[in-house]
């Protein structure tokens, strides 16, 4: 062992991840002429805004942060996006496929492989197009879905925003190519090696502000099997359905009414990484997108969706 | 039932320890049948790094669910393609964690045309495991696997003995392979490498000790992972840290941002500024949580020094006393990933730390044959394959050899058509003289004390550089046919890199000598190289090929040598 010569100069998992993550920050502002981070609201965004604001101390974060507002987000998220923005100075840009919105896009007629696909990854590339961001951080893991596992940090996008697993560039140490022609994009996913248990753990350490939605708290719910559907907009009700106040919270956050909340009593962080660690059930599950078909958030990546 | 402040107690305390952690990135490496997937699965299963909805996926998708065995091969296939035709294409990153520690395997294919995933996967990875299949022993691709891993740099491999049920748990066969793995790995720059015979698919020595392997007295595989020691695999007596971004918020602050590459920075410390080669001391390392008194690997800090000086990305910070080498020309190792072949004629462009400069490949020295080590000629570099290069850049890197330094001893080269990704390289060595401004041309090994006229007087003739091919047999009559002649002489044959023949040619020419370079491999690069270093009138180049004979050759040397007043002193 040479433990004397090494002590004190190793980092922990967390900031070892941490100055991964930082270093590819400072990479794509770097080596881009307009970058932009996809700010969703959800828990690995607030991560992934921290890190920024991490990477260029003192300075400010030197790319603007971007929401694809579906119109169908929590009321609770759209409050906490503009209040969080406010406080760390950060520039918001919201953008929603309008055209859609008013011609009455909705899950519940259209299904949600469609409506994703309107207000999701259509407006996602409307506003990348709309800004001439070539490079798109984002806050997506490789340990989320088994189709990401491969992903790579810098994501190659051709000129029509389409993944092509294909035709990815090798990753090798900490060197990315971000070398792109005229209309061609990256997207960067500096969160790529942590887990949920890291980001948790991460917002733990550091104290990093959430969505309340993630604590646990009685809500107005529809029980749908062993789904709950969050009374957020008027949901359609199935014969024998009914509004109930049911003590849980949100795993993930997405539009309200796609996004199952869980049963739980978890209304401080220690107790959602317990929670986590004894429900080992996959964050995705209570979204209802990823089981439409067996690869199902696959295909909506090689459409241009994260 | 406890109560809810002693659970919260626990969790805190749970928590606590988590962040503590540290952090071991692993590659593995194996063929389709060696089992490589049931083993990954069979650690995140274990590890409970697994949901259960994927495992309710998989349970849908196992084929023949026999005997309630799952095919934890399906937790670790992602992408439609390769589950459609079987095999794994590409590298996939999956994590787990112990109480210990966390872990991220590299999991890469071991088909031959994958050199390319594998190197990539080893890039990052402090530990690689190969797998070898106990009824087919080691097989070309093990070797393959063991050399990539040294390559690219892997200070620990393990060597898994899988299916070790499907042979009776012999401790022969075990003892077997070991002895012949090991016999190659000596050839192979590996400082740590350990066995242990397992069974994946039945659990033996993965996450416990198995008991039908009672002659096995190493540790599982987990325990392994969990407390092989690499905090000092990292170098961190020479600092070196690659300016990113410089960071001014107002008139008050400079700072440059970037990753500890090696080394450790405080404050206080001289640095010297690459390539302008100005000098400061650091002021101050600021982070986002506050100044810090050290930056060791892999942090990510912003640095403020003393005085105003002029630096940008691309720059680099080093001791004064250590700095990297500052070079425009470099040796390196390629592992070629393009479709296209390495094209001599084309630009490139490579990046290195955090500059990206114009490059080309001026020569390609020799391809390895990666299952046997053997070093061939090469017209091109194809995909997959690895060759030693030599490369001309248009502005300098600051370079260190990879063995010594992973950061900046590493770079890739990036094809500026397609701008596709086209080869990892490592450096092996750099030219001695060109555009180095630690070792300028105005003092080059010659500059002693003993004057040149005094060393000649004492050697009794003048000294010169002979750069002949036709190897050391011939070099070998060169030189006894000058020594005879009262010539003090030296011959250097043996196959070594450019760099290393170069020094060794100026250094022995510089002492009085008659060298006589007549190595196996010669280049036109050394060469030139060779004859720029030394004065022309003492540089002599034999095409031994156009003599008969070595004497022949010898004769028309000594004339040669004498009609430029080259004489030994009559004895």
């Amino acid at each position: 062992m040479t433990g004397s010569t090494t002590a004190g100069l190793t980092l922990t998992h967390l900031r070892m991840l941490e100055a991964e993550s930082i270093h590819i920050l400072r990479e794509v502002a770097a080596e881009f002429q307009r970058p932009v981070m996809l700010y969703s609201i959800g828990k690995d965004s607030s991560v992934m805004v921290r890190l920024a604001q991490k990477a260029f101390h003192p300075g400010k974060i030197p790319f603007p942060l971007l929401h694809v507002d579906t119109t169908y987000k929590f009321r609770e998220m759209i409050e906490f996006r503009d209040r969080f923005c406010a406080d760390i100075g950060a520039r918001l840009i919201v953008h929603t496929n309008r055209a859609a919105v008013d011609a009455g896009a909705n899950p519940f007629d259209l299904g949600t492989q469609k409506c994703c696909g309107l207000l999701k990854t259509r407006a996602l590339l409307d506003a990348l197009a709309e800004g001439d961001f070539d490079a798109a951080i984002g806050g997506a893991r490789r340990d989320e879905e088994k189709s990401r596992a491969k992903e790579r940090v810098y994501s190659f996008r051709d000129s029509h925003g389409q993944w092509d697993p294909k035709n990815q560039r090798p990753e090798l140490w900490n060197l990315f190519n971000s070398r792109l022609n005229p209309g061609e994009s990256i997207r960067v996913f500096p969160l790529s090696n942590w887990t949920e248990l890291d980001v948790w753990q991460y917002i733990h350490l550091e104290n990093i502000p959430i969505v309340p939605l993630y604590f646990a708290k009685e809500r107005e719910m529809i029980v749908r099997g062993s789904s709950l559907i969050p009374v957020e907009v008027d949901i359609p009700l199935r014969p024998g359905e009914r509004k109930e106040r049911v003590m849980c919270r949100m795993r993930s956050l997405g539009c309200s009414p796609c996004t199952g909340a869980i049963y739980s009593e978890a209304d401080t962080l220690p107790k959602i990484i317990e929670e986590m660690i004894l429900v080992r059930r996959s964050e995705r599950e209570n979204r209802v997108i990823d089981f439409d078909q067996e690869g199902s958030m696959e295909l909506k990546k090689r459409e241009g969706y994260f | 039932m406890t109560s809810p402040s002693e659970a919260q107690t626990g969790i805190e305390q749970f928590l606590r320890r988590e962040e503590e952690k540290d952090l071991l990135r692993f590659i593995t490496a194996g063929s389709v049948d060696d089992g490589k997937s049931t083993l990954i699965g069979r650690l995140l299963y274990d590890s409970k790094g697994v949901y259960e909805d994927q495992i309710t996926s998989i349970r849908k998708a196992t084929v023949n669910e026999t005997a309630g065995a799952l095919d934890f091969a399906l937790l670790t296939d992602g992408l439609r393609a390769e589950r459609e035709q079987g095999i794994t294409i590409d590298v996939a990153y999956r994590y787990f964690a112990t109480p210990k520690r966390k872990f991220i395997i590299a999991d890469t294919p071991g088909h031959e045309q994958y050199t390319r995933n594998m190197a990539t996967g080893a890039s990052t990875a402090n530990l690689a495991i190969v797998l070898i299949d106990a009824r087919n022993g080691v097989l070309p691709q093990s070797r393959r696997h063991a050399f990539i891993a040294s390559l690219l740099g892997i200070h620990h491999v393990v060597v898994a003995v899988n299916k070790m049920d499907l042979m009776d748990y012999s401790e022969q066969v075990f003892n077997r392979i070991r002895a012949e793995f090991s016999s190659f790995a000596a050839q192979l720059n590996i400082p740590d490498l350990y066995f242990i015979p397992v069974s994946a698919l039945l659990g033996d020595n993965i996450v416990t000790k198995s008991d039908r392997m009672p002659w096995f007295e190493g540790a599982s595989l987990l325990h392994h992972l969990e407390t092989v020691h690499i905090a000092s695999d990292r170098n961190l007596s020479e600092m070196r840290f690659p300016v990113q971004l410089v960071v001014r918020p107002n008139q008050q602050f400079r700072g440059y941002a970037g990753q500890v590459a090696s080394g450790v920075l405080r404050p206080g410390d001289p640095v010297m500024v690459l390539p302008s080669g100005r000098t400061s001391r650091v002021k101050s390392i600021v982070t986002y949580d506050g100044e810090v008194t050290r930056a060791f690997p892999p942090m990510s800090v912003t640095v403020a020094l003393e005085d105003e000086v002029d630096v940008s990305r691309g720059n680099m910070l080093a001791p004064p006393s250590h700095p990297p080498h500052v070079t425009r020309c470099i040796d390196a190792r390629l592992v070629w990933m393009g479709d296209q072949p390495l094209d001599l004629r084309r630009q490139y462009l490579i990046k290195h730390t955090t500059q990206t400069v114009k490059a080309q490949v001026r020569f390609i020295r020799y391809r390895v044959n990666v299952n046997t080590l053997e070093k061939l000629p090469a017209p091109e570099l194809r995909l997959n394959e690895i060759g030693t290069v030599v490369i001309d850049t248009h502005a300098p890197l600051f370079v260190d050899q990879y063995r010594r330094n992973r950061a900046t001893g590493s770079f890739v080269l990036v094809d500026p058509v397609s701008n596709a990704t086209v080869a990892a390289g490592m450096v092996t060595g750099r030219d001695p003289r060109v555009a180095d401004p630690t070792m300028p041309e105005s003092q080059p090994a010659t500059e002693g004390r003993i004057p040149e006229a005094e060393r000649q007087q004492r050697v009794g003739h003048a000294s010169a550089l002979i750069w002949m091919n036709g190897g050391a047999h011939i070099g070998f009559a060169v030189e006894s046919e000058l020594f005879q002649r009262g010539y003090l002489t030296h011959v250097i044959a043996a196959q070594t890199d450019g760099s290393v023949l170069l020094e060794l040619a100026h250094n022995l020419t510089a002492a009085g000598l008659i060298t006589i370079c007549a190595a196996d491999f010669l280049f036109e690069v050394e060469r030139e190289r060779a004859g720029a270093l030394t004065e022309p009138e003492r540089f002599l180049e034999v095409n031994a090929s156009a003599f008969t004979s070595p004497e022949e050759a010898a004769q028309a040397i000594v004339r040669e040598l004498e009609a430029r007043g080259i004489t030994p002193r009559k004895v």
